[in-house]
């Protein structure tokens, strides 16, 4: 391994290509937690956002027109409004507002850090676009087999849960894959707010080390294998979910 | 975000559309901003209940207005030239990735997935840094300021969206409109130029409009990088004003509602039109 | 509740029904009995659809009175699931849930709606596929089986509930000419055992044979009815003996 990490210092010395996260213990260090964090932030804020789709298009649903109302709101508000203004609308004008607790070193640290900020602001963020996703999702399912559950007597819930979701699941993964590929991309913006993600990291490296080109390189292939990763995960989903006796 | 149309395997279900519909009506509502609106004077009123000789949280706001909305128009004409140099070299990637030489489609394809995929904010910093402070063309220096560079970062995933939207604007065309071009004797060229692309140009105008409103949105992560456009001058702003906590929400508030104004009408327009299109074809 | 097998398990009366200024139930009234088989018969857009369809709330109706066991049904207050545990239903385009196995589609709603124990749903449900004669499809999904199959497993699928009165909604109208038996075969099995069955069909043979009691339904109203026998042999109404002679 030793002698694999030296081959970087190696071929800075030869060539000039610094990759200093390879042959330097500290950068090593940054750069995987930075990676840590992105992935750590990608998975819940997916996680999250792809809730708020399901809850929100069930809400949209709602015999209640306010409820509807509250949804499309905030799904053109989330939409229609930059990202970055809105995770600092979050961090900053939200953030003061939550108190403060006691940390570890006997001092006061926010109940929420900017990951959490960020977690909350990308999610809400992704979710509005989710929302329509899943809705048209539901759409696609014929009224005929809601009413053959409402037949069988079930409630409004489990129709949703057990049938209308499964159902609206297997035509959105698509659309899904796409926004969930932006949310990944999007996660870059909580460098403005000093989370210590993969930008975030690479930039304290590319400060102390001016080898700028090779880590936005680093940077582009870096992200180019976390969206396949979830592409590829997607498309594992997908295929779990194929009906026999449906399609290939 | 793009629009994959998806047919379903499953012949129980109805078609989907990916189109966003809204579902009361279609004409603009504007009263979306009324929370936004609610926002700024509710957390300014909050703020003006303690006494001090201080102005009012909404009085300084409206102090600052001016200066802010220059800066949003800023952002506007940032937006439109990333838009031109986006969409100028991304026609040429697209039109690129349909040519029948191999190695120009699959570097077309290959430079497309790149900036593709790349988040807009590594791409940002990508310009920033490695571009020159000025170009010399000719003799002639052409210094790049740094919103010059900030432009052409943002005009790199432009390039990279259009192209993947001409590419899947031609794609969805039957292969007839081809065969019938080609048993006219026209060239490729010209089958390309005179029958396919205008044909095109109507399915490619919604995701393109859609762009443009992301491409908009986008222009903030400028401030990261210290173009003083609307977020920078915010920034500013608030820091002259000496920090106060008050003016947090009623300011980040009224950022979110420039660009909730200029952009909520694109995107109904955008929906408006993919509706009208996806009857007509 | 006072009701019993005395009185009509069914009783509708005089019951209006309209989709905006379309009037598709002009005054209908019938009964039946308990253990009774009726049929509906009659033109495309009379309203027996409809009719059927009010019978277990899945179409609300503007005035007039339907009684299941002496509980209204028109009324707002009315739990209609509960209404519908004792109503089963079978469709024509069988509507089966595309992402269960015949088996799952069988025992899911006594296990969400009736909250019965997995494993004796289980054994229930695989009792019924045999009782439809598909035991050997257990484990097939809806889209691996033939029209006629589906529809065997919705009839199982509505058995599974245990109900008291089963409607069919010309559930061999979407089948293939050579699939109809197997379906047909099935719901006389039914009828046998004693259950009380609506119908609205366009087997004019199937209903002469299975049916107590044939209702011919023409313009929203009910213009005839009696049993079989009188019923094809001596229809008194000219729109009855129009109807008949085009169909036999």
């Amino acid at each position: 391994m030793e002698a694999f990490y030296e081959w970087f210092r190696i071929l800075y010395e030869d060539t000039g290509i610094n990759l200093p996260f390879m042959y330097d213990e500290y950068d090593r260090g940054r750069i995987l937690n930075g990676l840590w964090a992105t992935i750590k932030l990608s998975a819940i804020c997916v996680l999250f956002s792809v809730i708020i789709g399901m809850v929100g298009a069930w809400l949209q649903g709602s015999p209640w027109k306010t409820t509807r109302r509250i949804v499309n709101v905030y799904i053109q508000l989330f939409r229609n409004t930059p990202p970055l203004v809105q995770l600092y609308f979050f961090y900053f004008a939200v953030g003061i507002l939550i108190p403060r607790v006691e940390n570890d070193w006997g001092g006061t640290s926010p109940l929420i850090d900017s990951f959490g900020w960020a977690v909350i602001s990308l999610s809400f963020f992704a979710g509005a676009f989710n929302v329509e996703i899943f809705r048209s999702g539901i759409e696609a399912v014929p009224k005929s087999t809601i009413e053959a559950a409402k037949a069988l007597g079930f409630s409004r819930l489990q129709i949703y849960k057990d049938i209308t979701l499964p159902l609206a699941l297997r035509v959105v993964i698509p659309s899904l894959n796409n926004n969930l590929v932006n949310l990944v991309k999007t996660t870059t913006l909580a460098y403005a707010i000093a989370v210590p993600e993969l930008l975030y990291e690479s930039n304290q490296i590319w400060s102390d080390n001016v080898n700028v080109t090779e880590m936005m390189l680093f940077l582009l292939v870096a992200y180019f294998v976390l969206v396949g990763i979830l592409v590829w995960a997607m498309n594992f989903w997908d295929r779990s979910l194929k009906i026999p006796g449906f399609g290939q | 975000m793009k629009h994959h149309p998806y047919k379903t395997d499953l012949p129980v279900m109805l078609p989907f559309k990916p189109v966003e519909t809204e579902s009361f009506g279609s004409t603009i509502k504007l009263w979306y901003v009324v929370p936004i609106l609610a926002l700024i004077l509710g957390t300014s009123a909050i703020a003006q209940s303690g006494s001090d000789i201080r102005l009012g949280a909404l009085q300084t706001l409206m102090r600052w207005m001016p200066l802010l909305l220059q800066g949003f128009i800023f952002n506007v004409l940032i937006s439109v030239m990333a838009m031109a140099i986006g969409t100028g070299l991304g026609a040429a990637l697209g039109i690129g990735q349909l040519s029948l030489n191999r190695f120009v489609r699959s570097s077309s394809w290959l430079l497309t997935q790149f900036f593709r995929n790349a988040p807009w904010l590594v791409l940002l910093f990508f310009a920033m840094f490695l571009l020159p402070f000025e170009v010399n063309v000719f003799g002639i220096i052409i210094p790049l300021p740094d919103w010059v560079k900030a432009t052409i970062g943002l005009a790199l995933p432009v390039m990279a969206n259009v192209s993947e939207i001409i590419r899947g604007a031609v794609l969805s065309l039957p292969s007839g409109q081809w065969e019938a071009a080609e048993s006219l004797a026209y060239s490729r060229r010209q089958t390309l130029w005179l029958i396919i692309l205008p044909q095109c140009l109507k399915r490619m105008l919604p995701p393109w409009m859609n762009l443009y409103a992301i491409l908009t949105m986008a222009t903030v992560l400028a401030s990261i990088v210290g173009v003083s456009e609307v977020m920078t001058l915010t920034g500013e702003a608030l820091a002259a004003e000496g920090g106060r906590p008050d003016l947090l929400a009623p300011f980040y508030a009224f950022v979110l509602l420039i660009f909730f104004v200029y952009c909520y009408p694109i995107a109904r327009l955008t929906v408006r039109l993919e509706r009208k299109f996806s009857v007509i074809n | 509740m006072n009701w019993d097998e005395t009185k009509p398990m069914v009783s509708i009366k005089d019951v209006y029904k309209s989709f905006g200024t379309l009037e598709v139930l002009k005054g209908v009234s019938l009964d039946v009995m308990k253990g009774e088989v009726i049929c509906i018969i009659g033109p495309s857009g009379s309203g027996k659809s409809t009719l059927i369809r009010c019978i277990n709330g899945l179409n609300d109706i503007q005035s007039g009175s339907i009684l299941v066991e002496g509980q209204e049904v028109n009324d707002p207050e009315l739990n209609k699931l509960e209404l519908r545990k004792k109503v089963g239903m079978v469709f024509q385009q069988y509507n089966l849930f595309p992402h269960k196995t015949a088996l799952e589609n069988v025992m899911m709603a006594p296990i969400r709606v009736l909250k019965h124990d997995k494993e004796i749903a289980q054994k229930a449900a695989i009792k019924l596929l045999r009782k439809v004669g598909l035991e050997d499809k257990v484990n097939a999904y809806p889209g691996e089986m033939s029209g006629g199959q589906q529809q065997r497993v919705a009839i199982a699928r509505s058995l599974a509930m245990n109900p008291d009165v089963i409607l069919f909604d010309e559930v061999t109208a979407a089948l293939d000419p050579e699939t109809v038996n197997e379906v047909l075969l099935t719901i006389k099995k039914l009828a046998e055992d004693g259950m009380t069955c609506i119908l609205v069909t366009h087997e004019m043979g199937f209903a002469r044979e299975v049916a107590d009691h044939i209702y011919f339904t023409d313009g929203g109203l009910i213009v005839e009815h009696g049993n079989p026998k009188k019923f094809f042999e001596n229809a008194k109404d000219p729109r009855t003996k129009e109807f008949l002679s085009q169909i036999l």
